[in-house]
C-alpha cells in the first residue's frame, strides 16, 4: 500500500481529534484565534452592513486573515476530494441506515450527503429550501447569538475550561436533538 | 509568512474534516442518534488534547512570535445567550450536517449546492445583527 491509498483510507477520530487540536494550537501560536462562524459577521461588516446596524460596526480589516484561513480550509477539501478519494462509502451504524431509509432517505454513507436534499433540483421543493437556506439561516443566527459555533465553543471554548462553552454546547445537542427526532420526521415524513 | 502558515493550517483541517467524514450529514445524524462512537471521539479526544495544550502553554509562558500572549477564549458569563443561540444554531446544524467550518471544506469537495446553506448563514448572521437588541442575553 503506497501513502496516498494509506491516506485515502478513512481517518479515525484518534486521527481527527488530534489533528483539531493541533488545528487550534498553531493558530494560537501564530497569533489567531480558531473560530469559523466570526466570517460571516466579517463578510457583512465588509459588505457594508455596519452602515445600518451597530453590531456590524468594527474594525474587520483586523479580522480579513481568518479568510485565508478558509481558503485554505476549501483548499484542502479539493486535495482530499481529487487526490484522498475513498471509493467505499461511509461505514456508518446499520441502526443509522436503517433509521434515515424510513425517512425516506436510501443508501445513507454512498457518499457524504444525501442526493434528496443536497442537490440544485431539491431548492424547488418546501423541504429542500427548508432544509438547506433555513438550517443555513439558524446556524448563522444561533453562532452570532451564542457568539461561536463548534470551533469556537465546542474545542476552543470547552479545552479553555469555559462555563459558557459548555452551555452553548448543551445548547447545540438540545437543538441538534430536536431536529433529529422531531423536526425531521415532520419535513422528510 | 503568517500566510503561508493560514493556507497551511487551513488545509490540514479541511482534508482532516474530509477524511475523517465529520463533513458528512450522515456522520452527524449518527452522533444525534447516539448509534457511533465516532463523532464523540474526535470532538472529545480534541477537547482533552486541547485542554492539556492550553495547561502547558501557559504554564511554559508560550507567546506568540510578536511576543503577545495566546489569544485563548475567554467568555463572559452568561446564560441565556449561550443556551438559547446554542440550541438555535444545533437546529440548524442536525438540518444542514454541517457547521461552519464543514460549509467551506464541503464547498472544496464539490458540492456546490453548500452554497445555499453559506448564503442562509449569512442571512441569519445579518438578521441577527438587528435583531440583537430585542433577544435576551
Amino acid at each position: 500500500m503506497n501513502l496516498q491509498e494509506f491516506l485515502s483510507q478513512p481517518w479515525p477520530w484518534y486521527v481527527a481529534g488530534p489533528l483539531i487540536t493541533i488545528t487550534m494550537a498553531t493558530l494560537l501560536l501564530i497569533g489567531r484565534r480558531f473560530g469559523v462562524s466570526s466570517t460571516f459577521k466579517t463578510a457583512c461588516a465588509i459588505g457594508g452592513a455596519g452602515s445600518r446596524c451597530d453590531f456590524f460596526q468594527f474594525d474587520w480589516r483586523r479580522e480579513t486573515w481568518n479568510f485565508v484561513f478558509l481558503f485554505g480550509t476549501i483548499l484542502g477539501g479539493v486535495i482530499a476530494a481529487i487526490w484522498l478519494r475513498d471509493p467505499n462509502g461511509i461505514a456508518l451504524n446499520p441502526q443509522t441506515v436503517a433509521d434515515l431509509a424510513q425517512l425516506g432517505i436510501p443508501e445513507a454513507g454512498s457518499s457524504y450527503l444525501p442526493e434528496r436534499i443536497f442537490s440544485w433540483s431539491a431548492l424547488a421543493s418546501p423541504e429542500g429550501l427548508i432544509m438547506l437556506l433555513g438550517g443555513g439561516f439558524l446556524v448563522g443566527f444561533g453562532a452570532r447569538w451564542a457568539d461561536g459555533c463548534t470551533s469556537g465553543h465546542a474545542i476552543s471554548g470547552l479545552s479553555n475550561l469555559q462555563w459558557p462553552s459548555l452551555l452553548a454546547v448543551i445548547g447545540f445537542f438540545a437543538g441538534g436533538l430536536l431536529t433529529t427526532h422531531v423536526l425531521l420526521p415532520l419535513i422528510l415524513g | 509568512m503568517r500566510n503561508l502558515w493560514l493556507i497551511l493550517i487551513g488545509i490540514v483541517f479541511g482534508i482532516t474534516l474530509t477524511k475523517a467524514e465529520i463533513v458528512s450529514w450522515y456522520r452527524i445524524q449518527e452522533m444525534f442518534r447516539f448509534q457511533s462512537f465516532h463523532m464523540y471521539g474526535v470532538i472529545g479526544s480534541a477537547v482533552v488534547l486541547g485542554a492539556i495544550f492550553l495547561q502547558l502553554a501557559k504554564a511554559m509562558k508560550l507567546t506568540t512570535p510578536d511576543g503577545a500572549p495566546l489569544a485563548t477564549v475567554q467568555y463572559p458569563k452568561r446564560i441565556w445567550q449561550y443556551l438559547l443561540g446554542g440550541t438555535i444554531f444545533g437546529l440548524g446544524w442536525a438540518l444542514t450536517g454541517a457547521c461552519p467550518g464543514p460549509m467551506y471544506i464541503l464547498l472544496g469537495n464539490g458540492f456546490t449546492v453548500i452554497l445555499v446553506v453559506i448564503a442562509g448563514a449569512f442571512l441569519g448572521t445579518l438578521a441577527y445583527g438587528y435583531l440583537r437588541p430585542h433577544l435576551p442575553h
